[in-house]
């Protein structure tokens, strides 16, 4: 390299950053400040929150309140399509708007029944491995794990019957896992 | 030191022998779980066409459990290995640290993924790529990821070890070339990664042998996590590193500024390992306070990163073009690239495809309450397909075309092949993450054998649109394995019967880098010296701004329509 011509490199940490890089940076930096003010708006404003309300439980403390609360309050039983011995309960939720739904291998039990308009305090767990709570067609997903009582807060907007496919791999009758919630 | 060097006569990069040795047992054995990978691709497709359902449920699930393992961990840490010897030991010019180690490395990665794999196809252990406990896989499942992932850990000392002996023996001058500066962040963030998985995986591993009684369902989730999604984070560097080394070799791109791209990469080391936490946000065991914080900040700041990358690669390659002469219009820099040229086409492609489809679903996925629209549906699958598959194998795939001459001192067979490959893979394969995020948002599970429901109590019928996105799914799966197949043939095809060239001359001591050679462009440090205006660049960053900011509020309507939660 010639003497007389300055030094190639220049020190990378002293090179000035140019204005359109800083530019991008800066809309960048200020889009993620948005999509988190957005996060927190919607928990003062948004209707779609999951709760925070959670107790440590056991599979057979889960399944006890579980049975007791579909012993005080089904309204009626159905046929299953896959076995036709098996009467399945219609249970409502009790005075207090609360109910329970236990996720195991491989079926959601109870069937419930809501009103709509209504808010009910759904409590969920497992009874055994990791399952996956899948509303449809209203498309809400949540996860349900054994040892957690989860106590969701839910408002169905609109009647129908609606489906709880099971969306956390469970084992090899995970497909079969459907549950049912009637919105009056 | 008894150290062999050549150097590479048609890009002028400097192999240790050694070195050389190891990068080329590494990749191969990444291409071969690739393979398997490709195997068990297709037959998952198939399975969950809904017009073919090829496979019963146990093998279903069982195909997809290996599915998972050796494509994102045998296939892309193999891979990753031979990428940190080169950045470290090629680049560097430099002998490879203690390269016994690096064949322990290699070997227990090898006997490793084989433990494992046995394990899935004895049956006893469809567990999924998570193994989400208290679900049980048999012990040699899980000793087979330790004993992988203790190798990848002494792959990275060994990484560590040649940055060391570069320094101590003055092989460079001034900083670290960005390309090896960002294979570090990615070895330091694969320290990490392989701590928190000693961390799970341990305990489930003494668990399934009978000497601990009981592991939380919800602890594990969340320490896995930090295995699960921070080794994609080392992807994620590693590939970002290979766009820029593939900038530097094809243009001769140096960065817009040292500094900005410096400053990302090391917000991947403070900021992503920490994303983990938002597989967890639909799950009961945390606060939506945490959720909040850990998407906002921990995963935002990383955003950003990825955000600057998607910047200052394509910046860089443009301001390259302009010097040359390409400076008519926004894009005749873009336009007069060569498009024929696979290293390149692969490079642009993966850039494109990770920053429109893998990032923009990432991030919206990754939205606290947006997050419960999408949770484990398969939405999931379709946004890791854009991000690891269309980002980091496309980008794998497009060094190997550099690679193989130079590394494997073979010339590429097929040349038109080899042309339209990247394309077929990359826009298939883009087109197949697409149509798996519209099943998704439609409600479609993820991991599940049949979606009408055979032998459940009750009947459900997925709207018709979401059987018309599962066949797309079937048709584009299909289109992109066969893109996959075709890297496979003629990479192997070519390292078997390509026409042999010339390895280069041999040294037993470094010699200087010679001027205006690819291995130039790739070692240099410095930014661009008089800023060049880059504004094609900025045009395409305006346009993923504004796709991103009407796909995030489009999903913020959709939650409002869904019922109450509260």
């Amino acid at each position: 390299m010639s003497a007389i011509l300055p030094p190639s490199e220049r020190l990378w940490w002293k090179t000035p950053i140019s204005g359109q890089e800083w530019a991008w940076i800066g809309i960048a930096f200020v889009w993620a400040m948005v999509m988190f003010v957005m996060m927190v708006y919607w928990h003062i404003n948004g209707k779609q929150n999951l709760s925070n309300e959670v107790y440590k439980t056991t599979t057979e403390m889960f399944q006890a309140k579980t049975d007791a609360f579909v012993k005080e309050n089904t309204i009626r039983t159905e046929d299953s399509l896959a076995n036709p011995d098996l009467k399945m309960p219609v249970v409502k939720p009790n005075d207090k708007g609360e109910a329970f739904l236990l996720g195991r291998l491989w079926s959601w039990y109870p069937i419930l029944e809501l009103e709509a308009g209504k808010t009910y305090k759904i409590h969920l767990s497992s009874v055994d491995y990791n399952h996956g709570f899948s509303l449809q067609p209203t498309n809400i997903n949540i996860q349900v794990i054994p040892g957690y009582e989860h106590v969701v807060k839910m408002t169905p907007t609109k009647a129908g019957t609606y489906a709880i496919v099971c969306n956390e791999y469970c084992g090899i009758g995970h497909h079969t896992m459907l549950g049912r919630i009637y919105v009056k | 030191m008894a150290t062999t060097y050549r150097t590479c006569p048609r890009t002028g990069l400097q192999f240790d022998l050694d070195a050389d040795k190891l990068m080329r047992w590494n990749a191969v054995a990444g291409v071969l779980w690739l393979l398997v990978g490709g195997i068990t691709a297709l037959l998952v497709i198939l399975t969950r066409w809904p017009a073919i359902k090829l496979l019963p449920a146990d093998q279903f699930y069982l195909i997809l459990t290996a599915h998972g393992i050796d494509m994102l961990i045998l296939w892309i840490i193999f891979f990753e290995m031979a990428v940190l010897y080169f950045a470290s030991s090629t680049l560097l010019r430099c002998r490879i640290a203690t390269p016994w180690l690096g064949w322990v490395q290699f070997w227990l990665m090898v006997v490793g993924g084989i433990m494992t794999n046995v394990a899935i196809f004895q049956g006893g252990s469809s567990v999924m790529f998570t193994s989400y406990v208290p679900m049980q896989a048999a012990p040699h499942f899980y000793l087979g990821i330790i004993l992988f992932a203790v190798g990848a850990l002494i792959g990275c000392g060994v990484f560590f070890g040649t940055l060391v002996v570069a320094k101590r023996e003055k092989t460079y001058t001034g900083s670290l070339p960005l390309v090896t500066f960002g294979a570090m962040t990615a070895a330091i963030i694969a320290v990490f990664t392989i701590a928190s998985g000693a961390a799970i995986l341990i305990p489930t591993f003494l668990w399934s042998m009978g000497w601990i009684k009981e592991i939380d369902a919800q602890l594990y989730r969340m320490v896995w996590w930090a295995l699960g999604h921070s080794s994609q984070q080392i992807n994620v560097a590693a590939h970002v590193s290979i766009w820029y080394l593939i900038a530097a070799v094809a243009f001769g791109a140096k960065p817009l500024s040292e500094k900005v791209s410096r400053f990302a990469f090391l917000l991947y080391i403070l900021f992503l390992q920490l994303a983990s936490a938002h597989h967890l946000l639909s799950d009961p065991g945390m606060s939506a306070e945490w959720k909040v914080l850990n998407t906002s900040y921990f995963m935002y700041f990383a955003v950003l990163a990825s955000m600057i990358h998607g910047f200052t690669v394509p910046g860089a390659v443009e301001a390259a073009q302009r010097k040359k002469g390409y400076t008519n219009g926004l894009f005749e820099w873009l336009r007069k690239a060569p498009w024929g040229n696979p290293v390149f086409s692969g490079m642009f492609i993966s850039l494109v495809g990770f920053g429109f489809l893998g990032g923009i679903s990432g991030v919206v996925l990754g939205t606290e309450q947006i997050n419960m629209l999408m949770h484990n549906t398969f939405y999931v699958p379709g946004h890791f397909h854009t991000t690891v598959v269309v980002g980091t194998t496309l980008a794998f795939m497009s060094i190997t075309y550099l690679l193989v001459p130079a590394l494997f001192r073979r010339e590429m067979m097929f040349p038109k092949l080899c042309q339209i490959q990247p394309y077929l893979y990359g826009i298939s394969m883009s087109v197949l993450g697409l149509v798996m995020m519209g099943a998704g948002t439609l409600g479609v599970s993820r991991r599940h054998w049949d979606m009408a429901f055979s032998g459940a109590p009750f009947q459900y019928e997925w709207p018709g649109a979401a059987y018309l996105m599962m066949g797309l799914t079937g048709v584009f799966g299909v289109i992109a394995v066969i893109g996959g197949g075709l890297w496979i043939f003629v990479v192997v095809w070519s390292l078997l019967f390509g026409k042999k060239l010339d390895g280069g001359a041999t040294h037993d001591k470094p010699v200087p880098i010679p001027d205006q050679s690819a291995a130039a462009s790739a070692s240099h440090t410095g930014s661009e010296e008089e800023h060049t205006s880059v504004p094609g660049t900025v045009v395409l960053a305006i346009t993923l701004l504004v796709c991103f900011v009407l796909y995030y509020f489009v999903n913020w309507k959709y939650l409002s329509e869904v019922w109450g939660l509260s």
